[in-house]
């Protein structure tokens, strides 16, 4: 496909010398997922103790599609008096049912929210699409599908703890305030809910204000599967009502997953507190590029790092580190390769790219990419037609990096790549571990030794050789550093949500 | 002490015998000794060396329980706890480097260290108030722990680590890696066995960390310091302060280089202000407070549970195909 190394850095050369030239004959007709049987309420309630129920402030909020900036419905706004009856519910729901319950019993709830989510996976892909701008191709072949696995595989765990730990006694421990963020808003519930099922907590769970609704829709799923009442309560909200939620007494555990900022706020809000925390944050991944790497299967592997879910990922590798003999190469294939990414309706299956997830989003990307310019690194954005509606960010990648650009230390959370290169295999290692975040990182070599011996030295959570954003609910997930602590998934996973002696 | 001597106005026997003669026969009239006894100035360990506080302060304390003789016992300050936690960063890439084998070997150098300076040691709680019989149960129970842990230094991996089976075609494992610095706020009692118990699951995974050592029985960690410099441990694995937690945590708490707290029976207050310092960072702050009975209790306390407090779980995938 490309057919010369390029003489010159390509930065500035127009979209019309790209060396890929489909012109019209790599059109794609619309292949939009049709949204016709999905029923999306016009409100909704606070889902607690079992029972939808009206806010105690009568206030609601609107949640809209990014990609039209239309308005999908409106949901409640919980505030600390919701938030109080929630926890309570949750904790009679512990005591009086969820800590009776036999554990293969509690299991097979859990199963069933599972084969729930596979029954109705068409419209939760749907309505995660339109609620929070991810291509369809996405959100129905990793979110929901991930989403039931995780299930699943958490559910298979709940009588058979003694054995993950043992002669430890794992116990629950009680009522647990769950925060999650709006990038993949109902695998990150099911990221929360399901150890904290299995292993025998009762929740509270709040989504993100932008993308409420999978996280409703799985309220009423778990309502038809028959949980009993306040086993799982999910209230709708802002800051303030997380604030509210990890804040409050009664809670056990908190669990968060969103920016290392807000972490560290809720981190301190519970210091002195007898409650356990796990915190996934933010991340600023080095995808790390050597010269002797298969480097059609690396520039793929780069272009999932960073455009997966449009960069709304929190271990996106944001930062590529290139050997400097194959940078020329690697940033010609590269800025081939988004030339043909499709960025448009998340709804079309042909979509690569969707919608940046809210307005404060874009301009926070916007922000940052100027910023980039204004200290010197060179912009390139994938020539691609922005539908007129809605928040669109091109694919994008900033070549003449160095380590000080804000573009290069900051969690940009867009389609946006920080590239930098690298003379030798410890430049690249000191380069990666140069951040505050330790959330993942990526390896791309031929040579099985290097990619070992660098994958011990990344001070990362979770290392990728050769492939990258690949995730399953046995694979331990999280970081090292300030990207934050605990770990979800796998047998790890559960120790987030037990004592154990 | 040197004002004892002039007020006696010549050299004195070892001070038990100084007082007792002193009981028996006034401050005038001492009988004539055989050699005058050589006398410890107790420092604090840092980098691998024996140091005093920069700051040159010290704390008095008596040099065995109902005596008036004084030793001193250094206090840090808050540029002696940045030093400590330059000299454990320093050491943290090179033991985290060690084969978990050599890690153990040095653990289990330690265990023959302490009991080789095992009267030492007892002589030492003793003179930090406790019974001989007390300090002797407590010298054995920490020799033991010292050995119990060199064993987990290469096993504990294997009940930690796990090859995940993940819907797809990769090689998926997680496994344990140290955290970096760890601040240890040691407990107050048991002096020794909680120092030594608490230290040794903090560096048998490759960690390094900075202790502050028990405020009732400093001395005793600067005994045991001196095992740890003749057991082959790295300079700055290991870095012990005395001095007063309250002064100098909340500074260590702060640092930026420091991953991780481990407050042992730390008041309150002190605390609470350690773990809100700690979010500057993100640090990972564990609070164990264990009773007395609890720290001699082998099989709770020698559990890999307090090694898995201090890891981090790394998880590496790689494609398998042809």
């Amino acid at each position: 496909m490309v057919t010369t190394e390029p003489k010159e850095s390509a930065a500035k050369k127009p979209a019309n010398e790209l060396a890929i030239q489909f012109g019209s004959a790599w059109e794609y007709a619309p292949a939009p997922e049709t949204p016709d049987h999905v029923k999306i309420e016009p409100r909704y309630e606070l889902f607690i103790g079992g029972k939808w129920q009206a806010p105690h402030s009568k206030k609601y909020f609107d949640t809209i599609s990014p990609s039209t900036e239309e308005k999908l419905s409106e949901v409640a706004e919980a505030d600390a008096t919701d938030i109080d009856n929630a926890v309570k519910a949750a904790r009679v729901a512990y005591e009086k049912y969820w800590s009776k319950l036999r554990p293969i019993d509690r299991g097979k709830y859990v199963y069933r929210i599972s084969r729930a989510l596979q029954e109705k996976a068409r419209e939760l892909a749907i309505v995660e699409s339109m609620d929070g701008g991810k291509p369809i191709k996405e959100s129905r072949d990793f979110d929901v599908v991930q989403a039931a696995a995780h299930f699943f595989y958490y559910a298979g765990w709940a009588d058979k703890l003694a054995y993950a730990f043992p002669g430890r006694n794992p116990r629950a421990l009680g009522v647990a305030g769950q925060v999650i963020p709006w990038n993949f808003p109902l695998l990150m519930a099911a990221w929360k809910l399901a150890p904290a099922l299995a292993t025998g907590n009762t929740c509270v769970l709040k989504p993100a204000e932008t993308t409420p609704l999978t996280a409703l829709l799985l309220a009423k799923i778990i309502e038809e599967c028959d949980l009993p009442p306040g086993v799982v309560n999910i209230v709708t909200g802002a800051g303030a009502t997380g604030a509210a939620l990890v804040g409050h007494p009664d809670v056990d555990k908190v669990a968060f997953t969103g920016s290392t900022d807000v972490g560290k706020r809720i981190q301190k809000a519970i210091a002195g507190s007898k409650k356990k925390i796990t915190l996934e944050l933010g991340g600023k991944a080095a995808n790390i590029v050597f010269a002797d790497a298969p480097l059609d299967q690396a520039i793929e592997g780069i272009i999932g790092g960073i455009f997966f879910n449009q960069g709304h990922v929190c271990c996106a590798g944001s930062r590529l580190l290139v050997e400097e003999s194959a940078a020329p190469a690697v940033i010609r294939k590269l800025k081939d390769r988004m030339a043909t990414l499709r960025l448009g309706d998340p709804l079309d299956k042909n979509t690569d790219v969707g919608a940046i997830n809210s307005k404060m989003q874009l301009e926070k990307i916007r922000e940052l990419c100027a910023s980039g310019e204004k200290e010197g690194a060179e912009r390139f954005s994938a020539p691609c037609a922005m539908p007129k509606r809605g928040y669109w960010f091109a694919p994008t990648i900033f070549t003449g990096v160095s380590q000080s650009h804000r573009i290069a230390r900051e969690e940009i959370f867009g389609p946006v790549l920080a590239v930098q290169t690298f003379r030798t295999p410890e430049e690249a290692i000191e380069k990666a571990n140069n951040t505050m975040y330790g959330l993942s990182a990526g390896i791309w070599t031929d040579k099985g030794s290097k990619s070992f011996w660098v994958a011990q030295r990344l001070k990362a959570g979770v290392v990728w050789a050769n492939t990258y954003n690949k995730f399953d609910p046995s694979s331990p997930f999280g970081g090292f550093k300030e990207s934050g602590f605990g770990r979800e998934g796998g047998r790890q996973g559960l120790l987030a949500y037990l004592e154990v002696d | 002490m040197a004002k004892k001597k002039e007020e006696n106005g010549q050299p004195t026997m070892s001070t038990q015998d100084a007082q007792k003669s002193a009981d028996q026969n006034g401050q005038t009239d001492l009988p004539a000794v055989d050699r005058v006894p050589v006398r410890k100035a107790y420092k604090m360990y840092v980098g691998g060396a024996f140091i005093r506080s920069e700051s040159g302060r010290y704390t008095q304390v008596a040099e065995a329980p109902g005596l008036s003789t004084k030793e001193n016992v250094c206090r840090a300050s808050r540029k002696d706890g940045r030093d400590a936690v330059k000299a454990a960063l320093g050491a943290w890439e090179g033991w985290a480097a060690r084969t978990a084998f050599n890690r153990g070997q040095i653990l289990y150098r330690l265990g023959e260290m302490m009991e080789a300076r095992k009267s030492e040691l007892v002589g030492s709680l003793v003179n930090g108030g406790l019974s001989r019989d007390e300090a002797e149960r407590e010298t054995l129970a920490s020799i033991d722990r010292a050995i119990a842990y060199a064993g987990w230094c290469d096993k504990y991996q294997s009940l930690f680590s796990s090859l995940n089976p993940v819907g797809g075609p990769h090689f998926n494992f997680t496994s344990p890696e140290s955290m970096g610095v760890v601040t240890i706020a040691a407990p107050t009692r048991p002096a020794l066995l909680g120092l030594v118990g608490s230290i040794l699951p903090v560096i048998a995974s490759g960690n390094t960390c900075v202790v502050l050592a028990s405020e009732a029985d400093p001395r005793t960690a600067v005994v045991f310091s001196e095992t740890l410099a003749t057991s082959d441990l790295p300079g700055g694995v290991v870095n012990i302060l005395t001095g007063q937690v309250k002064e100098v945590l909340p500074h260590l708490a702060k640092h930026m280089e420091v991953a991780a707290l481990d407050l042992h029976g730390v008041d309150g207050s002190v605390a609470k202000g350690a773990e809100e310092s700690a979010v500057i960072n993100v640090k990972r702050v564990r609070n164990r407070n264990l009773t007395a009975a609890e720290w001699y209790n082998a099989e709770a306390a020698e559990s890999p549970r307090w090694i898995e407090r201090f890891v981090e779980m790394k998880t590496v995938w790689h494609p398998a195909g042809q």
